[in-house]
C-alpha cells in the first residue's frame, strides 16, 4: 500500500525519473563519502576505529538536522536563509534557560517554532518570495539571540552535554543519529502517503489543492517541522559546544542548502531525498577533516571545499547524462 | 487586482528612509541633518553599486542570484591593493586588475551554472569559497593599505557635493536606461520573464545571462576597489555585510525575485533606508540586538505591505 502511495508522482513531468537515476543521485554523495573515508583511513589507519569515527563525525550531528530542516523548506520550492541564525538563537536559549528553568526553555522553543510556522503562513497568504522573508527572519533571530546573550556564554545542561558525549554500542552516536534521522525522513517523506502529498505541494500545489488538501495547512506544518528540526540542531550543537553563541552557526544556512542539493534535491520543489540530504551533510562536514588530513594549508581549505562541492555535483551531471 | 495605492512599490524605500532621516534629525538637532545624509549617501553608494549588479542577475530569471558578491568584492580589493602597493601612479592598473577579477569571476559563475547545470545559488556559493581562499592567500590576515590618491578620491567632494555617490547615481541612471532602452536590457527582461519564449524569439539567452553575471562581478569588484580606499584598506571581512544586503536592497527596491522585472532607482531607496536606519538606531543609542530585530521586522513588513504587480 505504501508502495502505491510512493509512486504518486511528485513532479508532474511527462517522463518519470528512472529509478536507477534516483538511486545514483543518492548514491553519488555516498560514494564521495566513502572515498573521503578511504583516503583518511589510508593516511591515518588509527582513525579506523570507534573513537576515530566518533571524532570525525562528532560535529556533523547539528548539521544533519539543520540540513533536514532546510530540506523541508526546499521541498516546498522555497528556501530558508534564516536556518543558521535560528540554530544560533536556539543555542542561546538552551545555554541560558534549559538547565535552570527547563519549562521556560521548552516554552521558548514552542513559541519560536510557532513563529516559524507563522512566517510560513505569511509567505503563503501574501504570496511573498521566501528568500526575502527568511532573510528578514534571519535578522530577527540574530537580534533576539544577541539581546539574550550579547557575548557567547551560558552553559549546556549536564544531561545534554553527557548525551552528546555518550558512546553507544556498535557505532558512535553521530552515526546512530544520522541513521535514525535518515530512516525517519525516508519513511515520512519518501515512503508515506502523506509524504507524497507534501512533495506534491512543492511540485504542483494546484493539483494537491484540487485533490482536496489544504496547501496553506501543509506549508504551515512544513515550516513548523523545519523549526522543530532546527531546534534539534541547536540543542545538539549546544551539547557539543556546551555554550550559547548567537553567531555560532551562520554557515549552516548555506551548508544545509548544499547538503540538500548534493543529496539529489532540486529548487523547483517536490524533489528532495532525506537519505541523500543526510549523506550530503555528512560529506560536507567530513570534507573539512579530509582537507586537514591531506595537510591542505588552512588558507586553501575553504577553496578546496568549494572544489569538492563542484566535483561531486559534476559527477551527478555526468551520471544523469549517462542514464538518460 | 485593483490598485489600492497609486504609489509605485519602489518609492516605499525612499519614504521610510526619509522618515528615518527626519527622526534622526529631530533627535540630534538640525545641525546634524547634513552629516547624517552625506554619511548615508556615501555608505549607500557601495550598497547600490553591488545591488545594481545583483539586480541584473536577479532579473535574468527565477532562481538566478549571485552569492559570490562578498568574496569577489574582497578578492578584487586584495588583488588591486597588491598591484598598487600603495602608490598613486599604479591607480589605473589597480582598477584594471579589480575589474578583471570581477569579469572573470562573473564568467566563472555563469560557466559553472551552465556546464555543471547547477542551481545558481550552489554554483556561486562554491565559487565564493574558492575566491575567499584566493583572497586569504593574497593578503593573509593583514590589512592592505590603499594608495592615498584612492582614499582622497572616495572622500572627495566638490562644493559640498560628494563625488562618489554622484558617480554611483550616474551609474544608476545608466543602468536604468540600459534596462529600458538598450537591446540587451530588453533581452535581459524578456529572458527573465520566460526563457523558452525568449529563446523562440531568437534571443541568445546564454549570452544575455553571461553578461548579467559578468556585470554583477564587475560592480562587486568596483565596490571592493572603492571600499578599500574609503575604509582605509582591504580586510578579509570587508565583504561580509554585502551578501544579505545586496539581495535585500534589490528586492526592497522593487525588482521581482521571479525575474523579468527590474528597478534600478529603487535600489537607492532601499540602500538609504538600510543606512539611515543604522544611523538612526545608533543615535538613539539602541543596542545591536534590537537593531537587528528592527531591521528584520522592517524588511518583512515592507515586503509584505508593498503592493506588487502580479505577473502570474
Amino acid at each position: 500500500m505504501s508502495d502505491a502511495a510512493a509512486r504518486v508522482p511528485a513532479r508532474f513531468s511527462s517522463q518519470a525519473r528512472p529509478a536507477l537515476l534516483n538511486v545514483l543521485q543518492v548514491g553519488l554523495p555516498a560514494i564521495a563519502l566513502l572515498v573521503m573515508l578511504a583516503i583518511i583511513f589510508s593516511i591515518r589507519p588509527a582513525a579506523m576505529s570507534y573513537f576515530g569515527v566518533h571524532l570525525l563525525f562528532k560535529l556533523s550531528v547539528p548539521l544533519v538536522f539543520a540540513a533536514l530542516a532546510q530540506m523541508m523548506v526546499i521541498m516546498l520550492g522555497d528556501i530558508d536563509l534564516s536556518n543558521g541564525a535560528f540554530v544560533g538563537l536556539i543555542t542561546c536559549v538552551t545555554a541560558l534557560y534549559l538547565s535552570d528553568a527547563p519549562a521556560f526553555a521548552v516554552l521558548c522553543y514552542l513559541v519560536l517554532v510557532a513563529a516559524y510556522a507563522g512566517f510560513g503562513l505569511l509567505i503563503h497568504s501574501r504570496q511573498l518570495p521566501s528568500i526575502i522573508v527568511t532573510l528578514g527572519m534571519s535578522f530577527i533571530w540574530l537580534g533576539m539571540a544577541v539581546i539574550l546573550l550579547p557575548a557567547p556564554g551560558g552553559s549546556a545542561p549536564a544531561w545534554l552535554a553527557a548525551f552528546m558525549s555518550w558512546q553507544p554500542p556498535l557505532m558512535p552516536l553521530s552515526i546512530w543519529l544520522a541513521l535514525l534521522a535518515a530512516l525517519a525522513g525516508h519513511l515520512v517523506i519518501s515512503r508515506s502517503s502523506y509524504g507524497a502529498v507534501l512533495r506534491g505541494a512543492g511540485g504542483n500545489p494546484r493539483a494537491v489543492e484540487r485533490a482536496g488538501w489544504s496547501v496553506i495547512g501543509i506549508r504551515v506544518a512544513v515550516y513548523a517541522a523545519a523549526g522543530v528540526l532546527a531546534c534539534l540542531a541547536g540543542l545538539t550543537l549546544t551539547g557539543l559546544t556546551t555554550s550559547g553563541d548567537a553567531n555560532v552557526a551562520p554557515a549552516y544556512t548555506l551548508l544545509g542548502v548544499g547538503a540538500v542539493i548534493l543529496g539529489g534535491g532540486s529548487f523547483t520543489g517536490g524533489v528532495v531525498s532525506p537519505v541523500g540530504t543526510v549523506i550530503g551533510a555528512l560529506t560536507l562536514s567530513l570534507a573539512g577533516s579530509l582537507l586537514s588530513f591531506l595537510q591542505v594549508p588552512p588558507t586553501w581549505q575553504i577553496g578546496a571545499q568549494g572544489v569538492i562541492l563542484f566535483l561531486v555535483l559534476a559527477g551527478r551531471v555526468l551520471l544523469s547524462e549517462r542514464t538518460r | 487586482m485593483t490598485r489600492r495605492l497609486s504609489l509605485a512599490p519602489w518609492t516605499y524605500g525612499f519614504i521610510v528612509a526619509l522618515a528615518m532621516w527626519a527622526a534622526t534629525t529631530a533627535y540630534s538637532g538640525f545641525g546634524s541633518a547634513g552629516a547624517t545624509l552625506s554619511g548615508a549617501l556615501a555608505f549607500g553608494a557601495f550598497s547600490v553599486l553591488v545591488g545594481t549588479g545583483q539586480m541584473f542577475v536577479v532579473a535574468s530569471g527565477p532562481g538566478n542570484i549571485d552569492l559570490s558578491v562578498p568574496s569577489v568584492l574582497t578578492l578584487a580589493a586584495y588583488l588591486s591593493m597588491t598591484v598598487m602597493q600603495g602608490s598613486d601612479g599604479m591607480l589605473l592598473p589597480g582598477l584594471a586588475a579589480a575589474l578583471a577579477v570581477g569579469t572573470v569571476a562573473g564568467a566563472a559563475n555563469f560557466l559553472a551554472i551552465v556546464a555543471l547545470r547547477l542551481p545558481p545559488i550552489i554554483a556561486t556559493l562554491a565559487w565564493s569559497f574558492v575566491f575567499q581562499s584566493l583572497a586569504y592567500n593574497l593578503g593573509g590576515q593583514a590589512t592592505l593599505k590603499p594608495p592615498a590618491g584612492l582614499s582622497r578620491f572616495t572622500a572627495m567632494s566638490l562644493g559640498g557635493v560628494q563625488l562618489m555617490p554622484v558617480a554611483v547615481m550616474v551609474l544608476t541612471l545608466v543602468a536604468m536606461v540600459a534596462l529600458k532602452r538598450t537591446v540587451w536590457g530588453r533581452q535581459l527582461l524578456a529572458t527573465g520573464q520566460s526563457e523558452p519564449a525568449a529563446r523562440l524569439a531568437g534571443i541568445g539567452v546564454g549570452r544575455v545571462r553571461l553578461a548579467a553575471y559578468m556585470l554583477c562581478g564587475t560592480t562587486a569588484a568596483l565596490a571592493g576597489f572603492l571600499l578599500a580606499g574609503f575604509s582605509g584598506g582591504a580586510a578579509l571581512n570587508m565583504g561580509d555585510a554585502y551578501l544579505m544586503e545586496s539581495i535585500a536592497v534589490v528586492v526592497l527596491g522593487g525588482t521581482s525575485v521571479a525575474g523579468g522585472q527590474a528597478n534600478a532607482v529603487g535600489i537607492w531607496g532601499a540602500a538609504l533606508f538600510f543606512n539611515l536606519m543604522a544611523t538612526m538606531l545608533n543615535t538613539f543609542g539602541i543596542q545591536a540586538g534590537v537593531r537587528f530585530l528592527l531591521t528584520g521586522a522592517l524588511i518583512i513588513l515592507i515586503v509584505a505591505l508593498v503592493p506588487r504587480p502580479r505577473v502570474r
